[in-house]
């Protein structure tokens, strides 16, 4: 009976491991559940309270238990989607260079490049957006901005220089790296077959890239721009630093504006009385919401894209 | 959820530890066990052991939290006064805000404010609490215009419209009256704000409502204003960078700040119509008739805006310490009243050479004597 205890030793060794990797996996939903719930009561009075204030209100005074938090929102959403329209098409004409038309040479150095913008803690992008890209707007791009423009609303000043611009191309450049990194390893994984068959059908090298590559990688390419979506909603630092902390809703690109992590990050520390912290905690819970759902939307229209593609045929004439 | 709960929850490790410390010590003090220092840590020990102290062998801990803007001086007093007796003194700077909240809990045996406790929060906690003003603070008004040979001369009317976006333009004639000769420039006025809550931007703000009909009928004084036009800056050092960089800002930090980074600063107009820069001084004078309408009153909390006198800068204010001598009870409420009248006598060199404004002779002695007669008063509880 030599093989009975090495049995049972390795049936012991089988049980620690479910159970040690099985508490790992249970430990990050719980998390979230946590979390969750210690918000959500927290943000309990001030949602009870005055929930439709806090959605559509646009005042946020704090000394008379005004809380509407729409500015906070629609600069967070405002400041996102214009850096995502900024970042996305250079992402993807980078990542698009990378795995298609670069030399093989240029190939590893420039994804290295890429790669370690992503590594930049937010605050130095914030420092530099201070010290250099708000500048710079103020002083050369926002006064011709204006003399050209100036009779849209869209670019009326006064130029303070941190405005909603300022942030939208901060956040751009922010999310550049990760929208381009996931996109090059999205299309390099689109199998050579593909596009052999392309050029066989006489594509030039450009029809090959918009019709066979393209649309092979459609549900990745969507994933990444997501990704990107995700970390700008978030991102706290950086755009606290160039975005002009004002309670208001834009009016004009120039504009200051707010956003919710901004307002948790500039009067949490400070905020005395209930109302105000139970009122921040609510902004905490909205914009916890407003990621997951961007989530939500990125998985569904990722299974939406990847459905039909499967039978995609080229167009090819 | 109760405020303690929410509060317990936010800041989980500050104020237990406070709670169970502060139980510890009252024991000890009250007791007056010889053998206290068995129930301090090793570290503490180990420099209690060290040098020969005036103390009468009990050691004492106070524990308190609040304003940023006085901690380095408080700091520096508590540090020289445990060199001097036995009472040490651990202070958390968590804003005003926090002292007041900690103060309404109970959790700390004194609290530290820039923005006096309202009559709503004094209710709320339970147990009278006295205001001891410890120094003075003022807001500068800094701004940026390179072309301007003489600091800018504004007032209180002009500033509040100003913040409240009405007044725009550098070279309004309201502020080339002000300003004759100098070289106003042509360019819109970027106004530059605290976006956090601060006891700065109440003092700013409680000025301009006191100054400014325009600003008391919108948006009133608070350390949280909602703030009409211009954008916001984190602490005074975001406000600061932000007027640094932009030219044609304008923007208000504390004094005390302004100096230590040679900022430009405004010169206000006072209520006897001169203009005063924020020099110690000048903010010293704005506190030196602060008491005179209530000569035995134990309620100072008197704001120090536009406050008489010739040579007064229009936005001072006291910092206070907070105490609830019932709540503490006797013996730390001696410890603390004794610290006090040290603080306020020997301290105020220090508090000169940090940069700091020691109150004026006069208002010191009404503190002073305010802190004998709550000494001297029997407690309703022990």
């Amino acid at each position: 009976m030599a093989a009975g205890p090495r049995l049972s030793r390795q049936r012991l060794g089988d049980l620690t491991y479910d159970i040690v990797t099985g508490t790992c996996a249970a430990a990050v939903p719980f998390l979230l559940v946590l979390l969750v719930a210690v918000i959500a009561r927290a943000a309990w009075p001030a949602l009870s309270l005055h929930a439709a204030d806090l959605l559509t209100g646009n005042t946020w005074d704090v000394s008379r238990g005004r809380f509407g938090a729409l500015p906070a929102i629609i600069g967070t959403i405002l400041s996102s989607l214009l850096a995502l329209c900024i970042a996305t098409p250079l992402a993807f004409g980078a990542a698009i260079f990378v795995s298609e038309l670069a030399p093989r040479r240029l190939r590893a150095p420039i994804s290295f490049l890429i790669d370690l913008l992503a590594a930049i803690p937010s605050v130095v992008y914030g420092l530099w957006g201070v010290f250099v890209l708000v500048p710079l707007l103020r002083t050369h791009v926002m006064p011709p901005l204006m003399a050209v423009f100036g009779a849209l609303p869209l670019f009326r000043g006064p130029a303070y220089g941190p405005s909603l611009l300022a942030a939208a191309l901060l956040l751009a450049i922010m999310i550049l790296p990760y929208i381009t990194a996931v996109s090059r390893e999205v299309l390099v994984a689109v199998p050579r077959s593909q596009r052999e068959a392309a050029l066989a059908l006489g594509a030039t090298r450009w029809e090959m890239i918009r019709d066979a590559v393209v649309p092979y990688g459609r549900s990745g390419l969507i994933g990444a721009v997501m990704l990107g979506l995700g970390r700008a909603l978030g991102e706290t630092m950086a755009v606290t630093m160039v975005i002009g902390n004002r309670h208001a809703v834009p009016h004009s690109l120039l504009d200051p504006a707010y956003t919710m992590a901004a307002v948790l990050a500039n009067e949490f520390a400070e905020a005395s009385d209930d109302a105000h912290l139970s009122a921040l905690m609510a902004v905490a819970g909205l914009l916890l919401v407003i990621t997951l759902l961007v989530n939500v939307i990125a998985r569904w229209l990722v299974w939406r894209v990847r459905q039909p593609q499967q039978r995609i045929a080229p167009r090819l004439a | 959820m109760t405020r303690r709960r929410l509060v317990a929850h936010i800041h989980p490790l500050i104020p237990r530890r406070q709670r169970a410390r502060g139980a510890t010590v009252a024991l000890v003090a009250l007791s007056g066990l010889a053998a206290a220092c068995s129930t301090s840590s090793p570290s503490d020990r180990r420099d209690s052991s060290g040098n020969a102290r005036v103390a009468t062998g009990t050691r004492v801990d106070l524990t308190g939290a609040g304003a940023t803007f006085p901690y380095p001086l408080y700091s520096r007093w508590f540090n020289d006064y445990a060199q001097r007796t036995d009472v040490r003194i651990n202070y958390q700077s968590i804003g005003s805000g926090g002292g007041i909240r900690q103060m309404i809990e109970g959790t700390v045996d004194f609290g530290a404010t820039d923005v006096p406790m309202t009559d709503a929060e004094l209710a709320q906690a339970g147990t009278p609490v006295v205001h001891i003003p410890t120094v003075l603070g003022a807001v500068a008004v800094t701004y940026n215009l390179p072309e301007l040979k003489r600091p800018l001369r504004v007032s209180g009317d002009l500033l509040g419209l100003m913040f409240l976006g009405q007044l725009t333009k550098w070279n309004d004639s309201r502020l080339r009256a002000l300003n004759p000769d100098q070289p106003l420039p042509a360019s819109d006025i970027l106004v530059v704000h605290r976006a956090d809550g601060s006891g700065t931007s109440y003092i700013f703000s409680d000025y301009l409502t006191s100054a400014s009909a325009a600003w008391a009928a919108g948006p009133g004084r608070g350390k949280d204003v909602l703030w009409p036009a211009g954008i916001g800056g984190k602490g005074n050092e975001g406000v600061a960078g932000q007027v640094k960089q932009m030219v044609g800002s304008i923007g208000y930090v504390e004094v005390v700040y302004a100096r230590q980074n040679f900022l430009p600063v405004a010169h206000i107009q006072n209520v006897a119509g001169r203009f005063i820069s924020p020099m110690p001084y000048e903010i010293g004078s704005a506190a030196a008739s602060a008491f005179n309408g209530a000569p035995s009153s134990r309620d100072l909390r008197s704001s120090l805006v536009n406050a008489p006198g010739d040579q007064s800068y229009p936005i001072a204010s006291f910092t206070w310490i907070l105490l609830a001598p019932e709540r503490i009870g006797r013996a730390k409420a001696t410890q603390l009243y004794q610290f006090l009248q040290w603080a306020l006598a020997d301290g105020a060199t220090t508090a000169s050479a940090l940069g700091y404004v020691a109150l004026p002779t006069v208002t010191a002695t009404r503190v002073l004597a305010l802190i004998d007669t709550l000494a001297a008063a029997p407690l309703a509880k022990p």
